[in-house]
């Protein structure tokens, strides 16, 4: 195979049209080699489009795409042998054996005969499918089904991945496994799944594109999205003292850190304490150092972050609510913070 | 999108393709059912031939007559061999990971009209075995003319080219086999009766429409068939046959690649 470029795929004002509606949107991202990639949006979002576009399966209608540096829309056939893709529900010839069809996808991405012979004990070992390797495909269970086709994907070792929903009708053993599968392939590949199944992507991507109606409406890191999109941090604090006194120490110890609730005391004097700050740096140790030499007891502290789920709410809220461009305006109208 | 369906580094993964459809036919009930049928109807036009020989003398030998009644296994044949070729992938999904896969549209095409064509072929020779009892039992060698053998099954070889690719084409242009088998079967019998039908009216007969006319009369499927097995092969005849076929390849190929681009 050829050398493969640091930057593996290259998305750049795609659009897709179907008649009126635009699936895609002036899309532009691009993907590092070995990085791992989440593209989360709700349904009809335009992931899947995007997918089978960069795949070269369906033509785009206007932007480009170039995948290891080549053109998908003028030399498909090259760009084809850099990906290994599961489409959305990963289609299975029925009748086939798992190493049969193993075999002949080897073939068809023009693996030599040798090569495929060891590398295919290699994916289904990887994939956990030994036991399974003699079976029809159409008698396999869903969890086993998914896995030979994450196996496919991998097997010609492409330097991109595109999987469409891997994790979809799994059951949380084989999400671990298969999340665990995707993250062995860090550094090697680039991979790009799709999912709505948050946890996952979090606990597997390095980055996280977060479509809505065929529009990026936010991307990053999962932790730079929760900075992006809810601009703060959020502490929870047990503590007894001189409740009145607290803002003001609060402050000593970072500007922007303020109380935003303080429950009633309990009957043995403590207290349920709400913090926030839009400082990124944690302030736990802090926290932990100044207030008790301030005279207060703390018996626990906790870190309370947005999930993903609360990321991907609001962003995906923000996009539909076309008349707020303004990033400003939303904070000021967001809404009490989630509690995790 | 649309790629020129010219063998491009000469059908690297034709033959992958070509022996994972072989495969698939030979997994598929509707083969041995098609087989099953085949060979029964097949046995009963020669039963019935034999019946006629023995009660009365018949100008013509029993292999022409047997092969003017070719037709008949191709209105069933062709479309059970052909539907599920390009319709059944596609509403499995499976069109979409062949596709994304490093091959070409022409290959797949050409992959799954081989497969298809060969076992058309071999159901077809499995009929010898007919010719071979009669020659065994009639001990007459005049009813073993070999000429019109070697003309009928050409004919059969020749045809079986068109008729297989016009059933790719139909799988190709949509994701039900049952459309694809009726509309195999329209195809075929607009081919091999329509023109013959449209060869007899009165209306072409003028002056006016005379090159039509001669067109249609040049291409009676009906008398194709006479003509081989009388020992008359007629290049013209398999230059119909051969560019028909290419054609429905050629727009099988199309199909496929409009379809994913409206998709």
């Amino acid at each position: 195979m050829a050398e493969i470029p640091d930057i593996t795929i290259e998305v750049s004002h795609l659009k897709k049209s179907y008649g009126s509606l635009n699936a895609v949107n002036d899309l532009s991202f691009s993907v590092k080699r070995g990085e791992i990639i989440g593209l989360l949006g709700p349904n009809g979002a335009g992931k899947s489009t995007t997918m089978r576009i960069l795949t070269g399966y369906m033509p785009a209608t206007s932007g480009s795409v170039r995948i290891c540096g080549l053109p998908v829309a003028s030399q498909a056939e090259e760009t084809k042998r850099f990906i290994g893709y599961m489409p959305e529900n990963n289609p299975l010839p029925e009748e086939m054996r798992v190493s049969e069809y193993l075999w002949f996808r080897g073939r068809l991405k023009e693996m030599s005969r040798a090569k495929l012979r060891s590398r295919i004990d290699e994916v289904l070992e990887l994939c956990d499918l030994k036991r399974n390797r003699h079976r029809i495909l159409g008698r396999l269970s869903k969890g086993n089904k998914q896995r030979v086709g994450i196996a496919e994907a991998i097997l010609a070792e492409p330097a991109v991945i595109i999987m469409d929903e891997p994790t979809i009708g799994l059951d949380p053993h084989q999400i671990i496994i298969v999340r665990d599968l995707i993250a062995s392939l860090r550094g090697r590949m680039s991979v790009i799944i799709s999912s709505h199944i948050l946890p996952e992507i979090e606990a597997t991507c390095d980055r996280v594109l977060i479509i809505n109606s065929g529009r990026i409406v936010a991307q990053g890191s999962p932790a730079e999205l929760r900075h992006e999109i809810f601009g703060h941090t959020s502490y929870r604090l047990e503590l007894t003292g001189d409740l009145a006194a607290l803002p003001a120490h609060l402050t000593a110890i970072e500007p922007t850190l303020k109380s935003v609730s303080i429950g009633e005391p309990a009957t043995d004097g403590f207290s349920i304490v709400t913090l926030m700050t839009e400082a990124t740096a944690d302030l736990g140790e802090k926290i932990l150092q100044i207030l008790p030499t301030q005279g207060y007891r703390i018996r626990s502290l906790s870190h309370t972050q947005p999930s993903l789920e609360d990321v991907f709410l609001a962003a995906t809220r923000r996009s539909w609510d076309a008349r707020l461009p303004d990033k400003k305006n939303i904070q000021e109208n967001r809404g009490p913070l989630p509690n995790t | 999108m649309v790629r020129c369906p010219i063998p491009d580094v000469v059908m690297r993964h034709y033959f992958t393709i070509l022996s994972q459809e072989i495969r698939a036919l030979l997994f598929s009930p509707i083969t041995y059912v098609t087989a099953v049928l085949f060979l029964l109807v097949m046995g009963g036009i020669f039963t019935v031939i034999l019946d006629q020989y023995s009660k009365e003398a018949l100008e013509d030998a029993p292999a022409i007559i047997f092969f003017s009644s070719f037709w008949i296994p191709v209105f069933f044949m062709v479309p059970t061999l052909t539907m599920k070729s390009f319709a059944e992938e596609r509403r499995l999904g499976t069109l979409e990971t062949l596709l994304t896969s490093p091959v070409s549209t022409a290959e797949v095409v050409l992959g799954k009209f081989s497969a298809a064509y060969i076992f058309y072929l071999l159901l077809w020779a499995s009929t010898l075995g007919f010719h071979y009892i009669l020659h065994v039992y009639a001990r007459d060698v005049r009813f073993l003319d070999s000429g019109p053998l070697i003309g009928g099954y050409l004919f059969i070889a020749v045809s079986g080219l068109l008729f297989i690719s016009v059933g790719i084409l139909a799988s190709a242009l949509t994701r039900s086999y049952e459309v694809a088998a009726i509309l195999t079967f329209t195809i075929l019998f607009g081919l091999i009766f329509g023109l013959s039908f449209l060869g007899q009216t009165s209306a072409l007969n003028t002056d006016l429409l005379h090159p039509i006319k001669a067109t249609v009369d040049t291409l009676q499927i009906l008398h194709h068939v006479d003509d081989f097995t009388h020992g008359v092969v007629d290049t013209r005849q398999a230059f119909f046959y051969v560019t028909g076929s290419v054609l429905a390849l050629i727009f099988s190929i199309l199909g496929v690649e409009y379809k994913t681009l409206n998709s």
